[in-house]
């Protein structure tokens, strides 16, 4: 081997471990503040976990308490948020990947819709206020599921689009070959094939509109007492949150960081979880 | 094969486009019914895109067009207006690659049969078993119908599309390279399948492989580059055919 080959040999393999390393730092500088925002998160979580956290309303300054009308408030909302989001973002994703593949529309329906899914979520709270709060005269949960169905919307019509995308083109010509009309065809077997997909992206999306409080604030606002009316201002984990840990009551600001805790968490089951789907769809 | 055979179908002038290319030009062809017709060769040459305009395939594609006749027992089943869904029930389809459905193997024949026909559970179940024993497969999986047909092999999957395919019952089986994805054990299976299927079906089965053209066939067809080249009794067009084209083809010496 010649001189100028060894030093071109030894600069490529310099610029590997370069670069190398580089990637692995810059991995662990990334992971690093991870690990410290949960670490935070649970030091001080932990010591305020307590059963009353589930049993027990949002208190008055410096007095106990726990959560549970924020817990039940941020489920119900959520709940009505999927039950709206959903549907409407299948059904679109389905449109777009079934019967509009390679239109025009289906390009301009698909930006619009990636400028939905990154736009701030303070500007949808911005608008339910205008189109929702300011005519019915008050705040409502109502209010706040349908902002955060706006915003979980466009996770669930993207997913949907990207994983029926997925499915192979002859499975689809192997059931229309054997006469099956085309909503069958859809139900049947695109669905199927893409179901745990489409099912993680809608838990994704629940992940996300969970840790909403911009909207929130808007629309949901707040409620100390327990109410499972969504017509009337209801209380919520992150508003709860923002409003305790900015308190300088230590009460409150122990039950901020329990709420953070449990919040926190959850999203990371249902992480857990959509990983697991996928992982169940991989051999196939 | 020497007493006179009705004819199942037949295709007059028939021409492809995909958008402004022409595929196939002036195809004219009269198969015979429960016989097997074989489509030889090479890539490209339009033998896949006469067999998807058989079961109206292409008619998915906005942009893929025929014009001309394709007569299936008299009717014109490139008129407008035709039952695509009905001309599909009748005319079934196997793909070059297995395409077994994410459901369970009862249930991937049980699809099929369930878009025509409101069966009690019992009579459901002899047909299912019906069909997967028509396509030789009943014994390797009447264990565990209720388990995913994508846990079978690809060979086994294959005769899962073919008893999916014979389960509605179709005249015509349309067989596009059902083998050209499965080893040499796999592929004798299925092409004893086809022998045995062509006392009940009309079979049309294109194939990259010579040998297997002169092994199941009745009839062979050679196309090239869109056209009819040659067409007539198997046996006929491997020992003796009339058209030089065909002999370089089959003799290797394609050019």
């Amino acid at each position: 081997m010649s001189t100028a080959m060894n030093v071109r040999y030894l600069r490529r393999r310099f610029w590997n471990i370069f670069n190398l390393g580089m990637a692995v730092a810059m991995t662990l500088f990334g992971l690093f503040w991870l690990v410290w925002i949960l670490w935070t998160t649970l030091s001080y979580g932990a010591t305020a976990l307590n059963l009353e956290l589930f049993t027990a309303d949002t208190p008055a300054p410096g007095s106990i308490g726990g959560l549970r009308n924020a817990f039940v408030g941020s489920l119900l909302m959520i709940g009505v948020a999927v039950l709206i989001g959903t549907p409407v973002g299948i059904l679109a994703g389905t449109y777009l990947a079934e019967f509009a593949q390679g239109s025009r529309l289906a390009g301009v329906i698909r930006f619009f819709n990636d400028i939905l899914l990154s736009a701030p979520s303070i500007v949808i709270g911005l608008f339910i206020y205008a189109v929702m709060v300011v005519p019915m005269g008050n705040f409502s949960g109502l209010a706040g599921a349908l902002s955060l169905a706006i915003l979980l919307l466009p996770v669930v019509l993207r997913t949907t689009d990207e994983m029926l995308g997925m499915v192979p083109g002859t499975l689809r010509e192997a059931a229309l070959a054997l006469g099956a009309p085309h909503w069958k065809m859809i139900v049947q077997v695109s669905y199927r094939a893409a179901r745990s997909g489409i099912l993680t992206g809608v838990l994704l999306a629940v992940a996300r509109i969970s840790g909403e409080t911009a909207p929130l604030l808007f629309t949901a606002l707040n409620n100390q007492f327990f109410s499972m009316n969504l017509d009337k201002p209801i209380a919520n984990v992150p508003v709860v949150i923002f409003q305790f840990a900015m308190s300088p009551y230590p009460e409150w600001q122990h039950l901020a960081w329990a709420g953070a805790l449990i919040a926190a968490m959850a999203v990371l089951v249902l992480g857990l979880v959509s990983r697991f789907l996928i992982k169940d769809r991989s051999p196939r | 094969m020497s007493e006179p055979q009705k004819t199942k179908i037949s295709v007059r002038h028939l021409d492809f486009f995909y958008g402004s290319n022409r595929a196939l030009t002036d195809i004219n062809l009269e198969m015979p019914e429960n016989q097997v017709t074989a489509y030889i060769g090479p890539s490209g040459c339009g033998k896949s895109t006469l067999l998807r305009v058989f079961n109206r395939m292409y008619s998915l594609y906005p942009g893929q067009r025929a014009t001309g006749e394709v007569l299936l027992d008299g009717e014109n089943t490139l008129a407008p207006g035709t039952d695509v869904n009905m001309l599909r029930a009748k005319v079934g389809m196997v793909f070059q690659k297995p395409t077994p459905f994410p459901m369970s193997i009862y249930d991937n024949i049980a699809f099929g049969i369930k878009l025509y026909e409101k069966l009690r559970k019992v009579e459901m179940d002899e047909r299912v078993e019906q069909a997967l024993r028509q396509a030789a497969l009943w014994e390797e999986v009447k264990d565990k119908l209720k388990t995913s047909g994508l846990g079978l092999s690809g060979g086994q999957q294959q005769r899962l599309c073919i008893a999916r395919a014979v389960a509605v019952q179709p005249e015509v089986i349309l067989l596009d390279e059902p083998t050209s994805a499965l080893d040499p054990i796999a592929t004798l299976k299925i092409e004893e399948l086809v022998s045995e299927l062509r006392n009940q079906f009309t079979i049309l089965i294109v194939t990259h492989n010579m040998q297997q053209a002169a092994r199941v066939s009745d009839y062979t067809a050679f196309m090239y580059i869109g056209e009819m080249v040659e067409f007539g009794p198997t046996n006929q067009l491997f020992t003796n055919p009339e058209k030089k084209q065909t002999e370089d083809y089959i003799t290797g010496r394609y050019g």
